[in-house]
Formats: structure tokens, sequence, C-alpha cells
């Protein structure tokens, strides 16, 4: 068979896929971007992107709170992720489905449910009053602190299994090597293992950063409405039929950010992310 | 080498998993000696290496180290380096930098380092390959890296877990010559593990052949091989004709029906021994002047020699001889007394030494299987 032929033969194979690329993410795309260079009736403008300009607010918030939530998720995640792979391979077996084990819960009962954790008179509080007697309040609820600690506990699991992944296939003797060579404990861990991490680091952070960003509810649920976030704007911009076109501006600005941080981010992982696999984008 | 004792082993066991892979170990290694821990996979062999390295603690016994006991230093502190298998390499590291390792946790200048990567970079052949990216190098390459990575701390002691067992052929002879030169030119004691008994004897000072958990037989590569202690020894290192026997008296055994008289001496009256004769050590003479006579069984030319299989007295003999003969000819044997080496009998006797069942391709098979590898997952696996 010519060289020719046998790539016939694999665009052919390709053809499903094109199919639902151009399907779902191509089309989709492409009317996102026309909504937001169209005003209600069709014609083009850019007052859409103007008017973003009120929503400055959210989209710093969102930025922010984003980036607080995956520098959390990683100085638990990266831990969390080398002490499971220093255990043996049942374990690790238990404690990775543990991990994930939130993510199978649904994602509105979840946030729900630390809703009643937090509340002023949630779960934790009243645990709290019995031990510092009824005066005694923490208040958790409504304020950006818990927004976060909802985005940190939905996506820590995007967290720790790139990073496990990637540091399962370590080869045991390289840390064995360093420490033959000199290296204590935390000198091998430095100087060998986090190197070695790097690539699932960058999944990691794209895959708590990207979501979180992006995230509605949480806030609405967590932060009471007074914190709110692009994901929001953008879903009540869609909820009427008259600001389509904004919220449409809205998802096209969103989504540049996202490239840039995340071609950002690639550049850190030189190993190239098609070698571990696991980076997004 | 000299007689300065470096290391002592003293009645170490371990066992992983309810099996005990080492039992009572007991050895001295000296100063700027080439020793080699030489046995088939599973002997206990690696996991005496990674003892000596601290990545294993002995259930029992001590590793003793210039007369201090060194059990509890963890392998960072201890002023060895290890050559590993499939040599462990940093990925994310350079030729220079992979070399540099050990150097840059020390307080030492970069122009230091930079001096002593170029000079280990030439010891091992392999100048002008500092930028280079160690996974694009060869194997023989990555060898020499690994070597250079392990050496250029100055180690007193420098481990080497089978460390040409992934190389070709030619390849492994020519590091075998190297190795032995860099040992000579650092004067570094050399501990090697290997299954290969090629390989131990051309290199090693000492041999210890190990088998199941224990030493076999600790001596220098000719006494290994001319004086074996028992048939596990003679069995293991080259081709050996195993025979019962008994010790008439001092110098005088007999086997296969015949009384010879041999060098051995200090066996009880009558003691029922094992008798060692190597294939080459065996002369064809006419029947009529012979001490026993056989049937030729198979003849395999081998270039500078035939090995003839020959039928004695209802054992099967090899013979390595540059005389002609036929298959099914009647030939005679005559065996000279210092070609004779006299066994005491060990759990060993009787499973070694008789080629009445032997191939060529089984011998080859098994001499190369792969080189530990159940013993060392175990032993990842018990360290894990």
């Amino acid at each position: 068979m010519t060289g020719a032929a046998v790539n016939k033969r694999r665009s052919l194979c390709a053809a499903p896929h094109m199919v639902w690329a151009v399907l779902f993410i191509i089309a989709p795309l492409i009317f996102v971007a026309v909504y937001a260079f169209t005003d209600t009736s069709g014609a083009f403008t850019l007052d859409n992107f103007v008017s973003l300009a009120d929503y400055t607010d959210a989209f710093v918030r969102s930025a922010s709170y984003s980036l607080i939530a995956t520098v959390i998720c990683l100085i638990i995640g990266y831990p969390l992720a080398s002490a499971i792979c220093s255990c043996k391979p049942r374990t690790q077996r238990i404690l990775i489905m543990m991990v994930m084990l939130p993510m199978w819960i649904n994602f509105l009962i979840r946030t729900y449910a630390i809703m009643k954790l937090l509340e002023d008179t949630g779960i934790i509080n009243s645990f709290l009053q019995l031990i510092f007697g009824e005066e005694f309040e923490l208040h958790m609820i409504n304020t950006p602190g818990a927004v976060i600690f909802g985005m940190v506990y939905d996506y820590l699991p995007y967290m720790v299994l790139p990073i496990y992944t990637v540091m399962s296939k370590i080869d045991p003797k390289l840390p064995e090597a360093a420490a033959d060579l000199g290296c204590n404990k935390l000198q091998t861990a430095v100087r060998v293992t986090l190197p070695l991490s790097v690539s699932g680091i960058v999944s990691g952070i794209t895959m708590v950063f990207v979501p979180s960003i992006s995230t509605f509810y949480i806030s609405q649920k967590l932060g009471g409405g007074q914190y709110l976030l692009i994901g929001d704007a953008i879903e009540t911009a869609f909820g009427n039929v008259n600001t389509y076109n904004v919220g449409a501006a809205m998802s096209l600005v969103l989504m540049i950010i996202v490239l840039i941080s995340t071609a950002v981010m690639n550049r850190f992982d030189k190993s190239g992310a098609d070698e571990n696999g696991g980076a997004v984008v | 080498m000299n007689n300065e004792k470096l290391i002592e082993l003293r009645g170490l066991s371990k066992s992983f998993d309810g099996e005990q892979v080492l039992k009572s170990i007991n050895l001295d290694i000296h100063k700027k000696e080439f020793i080699t821990l030489l046995g088939p996979s599973g002997c206990g062999k690696t996991t005496t290496l990674r003892m000596i390295a601290g990545f294993v603690t002995p259930d029992e016994g001590d590793v003793i180290f210039n007369g201090k006991k060194i059990n509890d230093i963890p392998p960072y502190r201890r002023p060895v380096n290890t050559v590993f298998q499939r040599y462990a390499l940093f990925p994310h590291l350079n030729v220079y930098e992979n070399v540099a390792f050990g150097l840059r946790l020390q307080k030492i200048s970069d122009e230091e380092i930079r001096t002593r990567v170029k000079e280990m970079l030439a010891l091992v052949n392999l100048k002008g390959f500092e930028k280079r990216d160690v996974t694009a190098l060869s194997g023989g390459q990555q060898q020499r890296v690994a070597i250079a990575r392990a050496l250029i701390n100055k180690p007193e002691v420098l481990l080497l877990d089978e460390p040409l067992g992934a190389l070709d052929l030619k390849l492994r002879k020519d590091m075998q010559v190297e190795l032995k030169r860099m040992q000579r030119q650092t004067g570094i004691t050399f501990i090697y593990v290997t299954h290969d008994q090629e390989e131990a004897l051309s290199m090693s000072d000492t041999v210890v052949v190990m088998a199941d958990g224990r030493i076999q037989q600790i001596g220098t590569p000719e006494k290994i091989y001319n004086e074996p202690e028992n048939a596990f020894v003679a069995d293991f290192i080259g081709e050996s004709n195993i025979v019962n026997g008994t010790m008439i008296e001092d110098f005088k055994v007999s086997f296969a029906g015949q009384t010879f008289t041999c060098e051995d001496s200090g066996f009880g009256k009558n003691e029922p021994v094992d008798v060692v004769v190597r294939p080459e050590d065996i002369d064809i003479v006419p029947v009529e002047n012979c001490m026993l006579t056989g049937n030729v069984s198979s003849v395999t030319f081998k270039g500078d020699y035939y090995e003839i299989l020959v039928l004695v007295d209802n054992f099967m003999w090899m013979i390595e001889t540059t005389d002609r003969v036929a298959i099914g000819q009647t030939i005679g044997i005559s065996i000279d007394p210092h070609e004779i080496q006299v066994m005491r009998k060990s759990e060993y006797s009787g499973k070694f030494g008789d080629y009445s069942t032997f191939s060529d391709e089984m011998d080859h098979l098994s001499d190369t299987t792969e080189p530990e590898a159940e013993d060392s997952q175990k032993t990842e696996e018990a360290e894990n």
C-alpha cells in the first residue's frame, strides 16, 4: 500500500471526530462570535465589548478568586499526590478512589452541602458552639473565603489526579539514585521528583484554574450573591433574550483569558504535554 | 588490593514476605579490591549489594564500614555510590548535570565542578557529550554516564549492579576491560554483581559465589574455577563433570569403578564425595592403556575444539578435545591426578554435572536469564 493510501484511510478514520468537532465545537463558537459582534437586530456592532467595562469587577474577582483557589489546590494537592504515590499499590488505588469519590456526587448537591456546613447556624458552627458556648459564632458563609473554599473543594481532584498520574510513573530507581548521590529526602523531592512532575503540575493548574474562573452557582450559594463572578454574569445574560449579545461578548473575552493563561502555563512544561498525557488544550 | 578490611558483613539475614532471601552472610571486603558477587537469579546478591548501599536494612546482622557499624546510616550519608542496573539517569538533566549531580549537593565551586566533570567524562570516554540529552544516548553511553556520575563523588566503594546486563556482547567485552582500567586508575574498591560467570572470572580479584541466599565459596577466580568447593560452584562456573566417588584414603579416590590418584587429602576414610573433572582436562588415549573406556554418543564442532559426550559406566561425560572421534566409537580416557578435584557432599550433590540431559540450547537459555529481575522486583515491593 502506498503512503498516500494509508493517509487516506487514516483520515477516513478521523471522519466521525471531524463531524463531531464541527457540529459541537466549531459551530457553537461561530454562533458565540456572531452574537458578540452583533446587536439584537443582527447588525454589526462593538457595543457589546464596550459595555463589558461594567463587568470589570466581575472579571477581576473571577480571576483573583480562581487564582487563589488554584494555588490552594496546588499546596494541598501536590503533597497529597506525593503521599499517595509512596503507599503500596493497593492502598494507592483506594486513596485515589477516595479523592475521586466527591466527583460522583452532583455539583449542585455538593455546593448545597458546603452551604449547610458553613452557615451561621450550620454544622460547623453548631459544633463550635458546643465547645465554646452559645455566644460563639464563626461567620463563614457569604464571604469571599466561602466562595474560594467551594472552588477548592470542587476542583481539588483535578489537581491531585494529573500530578498523581505523572508522579506514579517516575522510575522508583531515580529517587534511589538521588539518595545514593547524597540527597536527603527533601533534596530528592526538590531536585528529582519536583522537576519530573512539572507536566502533572501544569495539567493540574490548568484543570483547576479554567473551570474555577468560569464557574457559576458557587458564588450565588456560598457568597450570598454579593460577589458576582463572570460565570454568573454570563448565566444571567443568557437568561434574557435581550442580553444574549453581551453574554456572548463576555464568553469570548473569558475564552481569550483562559487561552492566554493556558499558553503561559504550558511554557513551563518543557518536557511537552504529549509525553505524559493529562495536559488540557 | 591490600589486606586492610574496608567492609565487613556479619551474619546478614533478610526476609521479604516471609521468604528468606539472605541466610547469614559473612564477608570481608578489602581496600582497592575488585570483588564480584556471582550467582543465579534470586540468589541474594543484589539484596546484599543494596544492604551495603543502604536501601535495604538487614533483619539480622551488621554492615561494618571502616570498623563502624552503619546499619542505621541512610544511603545519602554513606561513602558509597551505585551504578544501577538500568542506569537510572535523571531524564530532566543533560549529561553534564547528571554527572555533576553529586557535586552540586556539596559546597563546591562551579569552577571546580566544571574541571571535575570534564576529567570524569574523559575517564569514561565521553568527551564533548556535556550538552547531550541523556535519553538520546545509546545504552553504552548511558552506562558511561552512570559510571561517571557515581565515580565523580570519589566514593570509597563503587557498587555495580549488573551494569553490563543491558548491553550487547561486543560492547560488554569492551566495557569489562574499561571497568577494570577505571578501577585500577582510581584505586576505588569495586563491588560488582553479576550472573555472568565469565565476566566475574575475567574482571575480579575475588569472586563470591552465591546461591539460595548463602555464600557457596569465596576465592580468586583461579581458585573458584580449579578448586570448586561444592557441586553448585563447579557447575555454575564453567562446564564440569561431577560424579559420585569415594575417598579411599588421602590422595586416593575411586569413581566410575576405578581408583585414581589425586591431590586431595583430609577426608574421612571411605567418605562419599563428589568428584569434579573439567571437560578440557580429560585426555583421549588409545583403549589399550587407558583408565576408563566410554562410548561416544555425540560430537559437536566448536571451532577450535570438539565437544563430545561420552557414556562411561552409565554416566554421561563431557570432554573437550582437539582429537577427531566418531559417534559410536569406543575411546579410552585418561585423567591426570592434578585434574581431579574432590569435594565434600553438599545439598547440591547429584543435582548437577551429568550431561545425559544436556543440550547446548538449554544451557544457553539458562545462562542468559533476565538478570535478577525477580530479585530486584521483590526488593522493590518490600521497600514500598
